[in-house]
């Protein structure tokens, strides 16, 4: 099909049919505030942050899901959408607590940082006290629900991405939050604890108990669980591993990660209880010894046991080259062919 | 897999049998429940009221241990209903006519006594099976922890090829890999059978290459798989053994026998990141690097070879598994001199047909393969047998069901199952560390069926006693009918409840498998 061709802030933009003023403005690095979009998700128009104005068109529609059409021209910026955008995160600071220095979100807030973009320093409105369920039955995230924004992206996530419908909207006006079917505490729903809906939160609404301080780099690893080998990015602070997150670029994962993945990849390469030294049996006790100690009896021993004498374990939880070295020391060192691995276990 | 994870978003209908998708491979069953979403259908085979129950179109519980049966019952109204693919059958196939007769013998009546499956659902599963294409099968333990995994994998195999989903997008017969290397450490070589590359160890041809690139003669005989060598340890066979990576005192079946074994060593050497079970055992220990504190390649469910980066420094006095190799090496006598990894991830490419072109450049760079992947200019291959089986024409292999090697009588009149739950992973050695995982997961625990416990006078939370004729241990009962009736499941993550202790270590002879899927217990009271 035929590009189509339309005019944002003057500038003449061509995109594909079916295109959001939202992603076509993109296109041409024209960036218009969102709240409860989130290029993962499908868009939802919620929370009507970016709204704009469209020659012809009543009203401001929101550009994350108004489409484009053929001679559109739309402008996303003047003073009365300005103003619209602050009236509408007025109305979302009514009932938000005022306490970001004390928010595990703080600095990392999609809210805070809009507020900061709109030039919104106080709502002006009569603050409304919330209720809101805090739930932290959970032993690796927390709910804080007079945090939440109502932008739907957690609920979204489990059912777009997970597939799973753990969480919806309950309750309804001012009451309304986002909780497991029928309310109740979410360790007790079908929940699987995976916690992406806390990376796709844009506020402190939902946050991991342990939130890791902020990571000096990133490298990619594999996920040393099980065989689907989802790309992980673990986060490095003073030579220590403190944050594991989805590799977005990996194919397999293209982000997500499992429970395991997201909360148990990296705490036991720091575990205090990780062997540092060799360690020999003498008398009936397994006692630290140096490396030349131990190799030089272990090479002495394998002398010793050559062909079918000799045996070998290796593992599918470490590398191709591990596993090529280990079997090669095997057949050709040792001149047995008794290598093995648990693929049977 | 023959085909790719993303393949489970192209299928019509996922036939998920044996595995728990959602507790083993979760971002799988992400893929599998979003596909649902949009409209596949998921039929599900499994013992167990496991998460994907929610999302399958229809769900049998089959007896443990009675695949074959089913999969003969399915193609059986598949055959008779004339819903097979027969253009494919005939240009791509060989050996219908015994399947055919053998399959004619399974009735949906027949089928439906072994298995406990009703014949209505037997035969509503076979229309969903062949009303959508492309059609995929997804499996894993469940199908292959048996006496008769090679038959369970033929005969997916079988239903796979009758219905002509082979070699397209969308279809296939995917076994879901259980941790992160293990096609990675078939496909290098680390099997008792083969070379790298799956080139077997008794053809001349084979050794010769080998002998030319290793510049060294080779013994001519097949090896021991796993638990021979344990077994040959006991007898005074295996005197030396060498054990990196794992921990066979909670992983492999009948754990009392598998410490005699261990025992019985002259020398034992295991190299691990934890002093585990199976280390305090050792002569002596070699502290690994983990996997986070040096590169190296690892190869998914899916043939995919990943490069997985270093991220700090090996911790103070430990090396990379593969140092400690060459380090050996070198000591007695033939050297193993390699710079970095990346020299040795070519050298597997030299020697390895299918990762020929699964250089570590590449992978560097992020390309993304699968193997076969021939040629440093090659693609990779993301769907197998697309033209052609690797053998020509697919063969149907007829088979007949085989019963579990120990069924319950009257003194273990329970099937005792095993697997895993959604926070931990294998021995637990790695998860338990996790503070959050723990306290998610935090004890060994055995799932029985209301009915059941009413019967054993067993209460949710009561401690009790699983026993089987290789041994006993103690644990709290989760009341929970997720399981059958007469079937109880233990997962096999913690060392408090050591539940190979009680499995049974009897093989499927070609595959050597330990039927960790079924064996004969009793449940009893402690009190």
């Amino acid at each position: 099909m035929a590009d189509v061709t339309l005019i944002i802030d003057g500038r003449e933009v061509q995109v594909e049919p079916g295109t959001t003023i939202l992603k076509a403005a993109g296109q041409v690095g024209v960036r218009i505030p969102t709240l409860c979009y989130h290029p993962d998700l499908e868009p939802y128009g919620g929370c009507r942050l970016c709204i704009v104005k469209v020659e012809g068109m009543r009203g401001m529609p929101p550009a994350c899901i108004t489409q484009v059409a053929e001679g559109m021209q739309v402008t996303t910026e003047d003073e009365e959408i300005l103003e619209t955008r602050r009236m509408v995160l007025r109305l979302l600071l009514a009932d938000h607590p005022s306490d970001c220095l004390s928010c595990r979100a703080n600095l990392d807030c999609e809210l805070q940082k809009l507020a900061h973009e709109l030039g919104v320093r106080e709502h002006g409105m009569i603050p409304i006290e919330r209720e809101g369920t805090v739930d932290e039955s959970n032993p690796v995230f927390v709910r804080d629900m007079n945090r939440c924004v109502l932008c739907a992206r957690c609920v979204k996530t489990c059912s777009e991405i997970l597939g799973l419908h753990a969480i919806d909207f309950i309750g309804r006006g001012h009451r309304t939050e986002v909780g497991p079917f029928l309310g109740g505490e979410i360790a007790k729903s079908i929940c699987e604890s995976c916690g992406e809906c806390v990376v796709h939160c844009p506020t402190g609404a939902l946050y991991y108990r342990d939130v890791p301080p902020q990571v000096e780099r990133e490298v990619k690893v594999i996920c040393p669980y099980c065989g689907t080998g989802c790309g992980i990015l673990l986060g490095v602070r003073k030579d220590k591993i403190v944050s594991a997150r989805g590799d977005r670029q990996n194919p397999v994962n293209r982000g997500n990660l499992c429970v395991k993945g997201r909360f148990g990849s990296y705490q036991y390469v720091n575990d205090e209880k990780r062997l540092t030294r060799p360690l020999i049996r003498k008398e009936g006790e397994l006692i630290e010894s140096t490396w030349d100690e131990a190799l030089g009896l272990v090479a002495r021993k394998f002398g010793q046991y050559q062909g079918d004498a000799f045996a070998a374990f290796s593992s599918a939880k470490v590398a191709n080259e591990d596993n090529y070295l280990l079997q090669k020391l095997t057949r050709v060192v040792q001149r047995s062919n008794n290598i093995d691995h648990c693929a049977r276990l | 897999m023959t085909n790719s994870i993303e393949c489970f978003s192209k299928a019509e209908v996922i036939l998920v049998i044996g595995s728990n998708t959602t507790e083993n491979h979760p971002v799988i069953a992400n893929r599998i429940r979003r596909a649902v979403n949009r409209g596949t259908k998921l039929l599900l085979f499994d013992p167990r009221d496991i998460p994907l129950t929610r999302q399958a179109i229809l769900w049998c519980r089959q007896k443990p241990g009675t695949d074959v049966a089913l999969i003969n019952g399915l193609m059986h109204v598949i055959v008779r209903e004339g819903l097979a693919d027969m253009d494919f059958v005939e240009k791509r196939t060989e050996g219908y006519e015994e399947l055919r007769s053998t399959v004619a013998k399974y009735t949906p009546r027949m089928v439906s006594k072994i298995t406990g499956v009703s014949e209505k659902d037997i035969i509503q599963a076979a229309r969903i099976y062949a009303s959508g294409k492309p059609a995929s099968i997804a499996y894993a333990m469940g199908i292959t922890q048996h006496t008769t995994v090679t038959d369970n994998v033929k005969s997916l195999a079988n239903l796979a090829m009758l219905c002509g989903n082979m070699g397209v997008e969308g279809g296939g017969v995917n076994p879901l890999r259980g941790q992160n290397n293990v096609q990675g450490a078939c496909d290098v070589g680390a099997l008792p059978n083969v070379y790298p590359g799956y080139q077997k160890v008794v053809d001349p041809i084979a050794r010769d290459k080998f002998e030319k690139a290793w510049d060294i003669e080779l013994n001519a005989n097949n090896g021991l798989t796993i638990t021979e060598m344990l077994d040959a340890a006991e007898s005074g066979r295996v005197k030396v053994l060498y054990i990196m990576g794992e921990n066979p005192m909670l992983s492999d079946p009948d754990s009392t026998h598998v410490e005699k074994s261990l025992k019985a060593c002259e020398f034992l050497v295991v190299q691990d990141i934890f002093l585990t079970e199976t280390a305090k055992l050792a002569d002596v220990v070699l502290p690994a690097s983990s996997y986070a504190e040096r590169d190296g390649t690892f190869t998914n469910t899916e043939r995919r070879v990943q490069l997985s980066h270093r991220v700090i420094d090996p911790l103070p006095g430990t090396k990379p598994d593969w140092e400690i190799i060459c380090e050996l090496s070198n000591r007695l006598g033939y050297p193993m001199r390699y710079e970095s990894v990346s020299e040795i991830t070519d050298e597997i490419a030299k020697v390895t047909p299918q990762y020929g072109g699964i250089l570590y450049e590449r992978l560097e760079k992020g390309e993304q393969l699968c193997w076969p992947c021939p040629l440093p200019n090659h693609p990779g291959t993301p769907i197998l047998h697309q033209d052609k089986f690797t053998r020509g024409l697919g063969k149907f292999h007829a088979l007949d069901f085989i019963p579990p090697a120990e069924l319950p009588d009257v003194k273990y009149p329970m099937i005792l199952t095993t697997g895993r739950v959604l926070q931990h992973f294998h021995t637990g050695t790695m998860t338990r560390k996790s503070k959050g995982l723990e306290a998610l997961a935090p004890s060994p625990f055995v799932e029985v069926n209301p009915k059941d416990a009413q019967k054993l006078g067993v209460e949710d939370g009561d401690w009790v006693k699983v026993s089987s004729r290789r041994g006993s241990i103690e644990l709290t009962a989760k009341v929970d009918d997720k399981v059958g009736v007469g079937v109880i499941f233990i997962p096999f993550h913690y060392h408090e409840a050591v539940v190979n202790t009680l499995t049974n270590p009897a093989l499927d002879p070609i595959a050597k498998i330990p039927e960790y899927k079924v064996c004969a217990a009793r449940l009893e009271t402690t009190a």
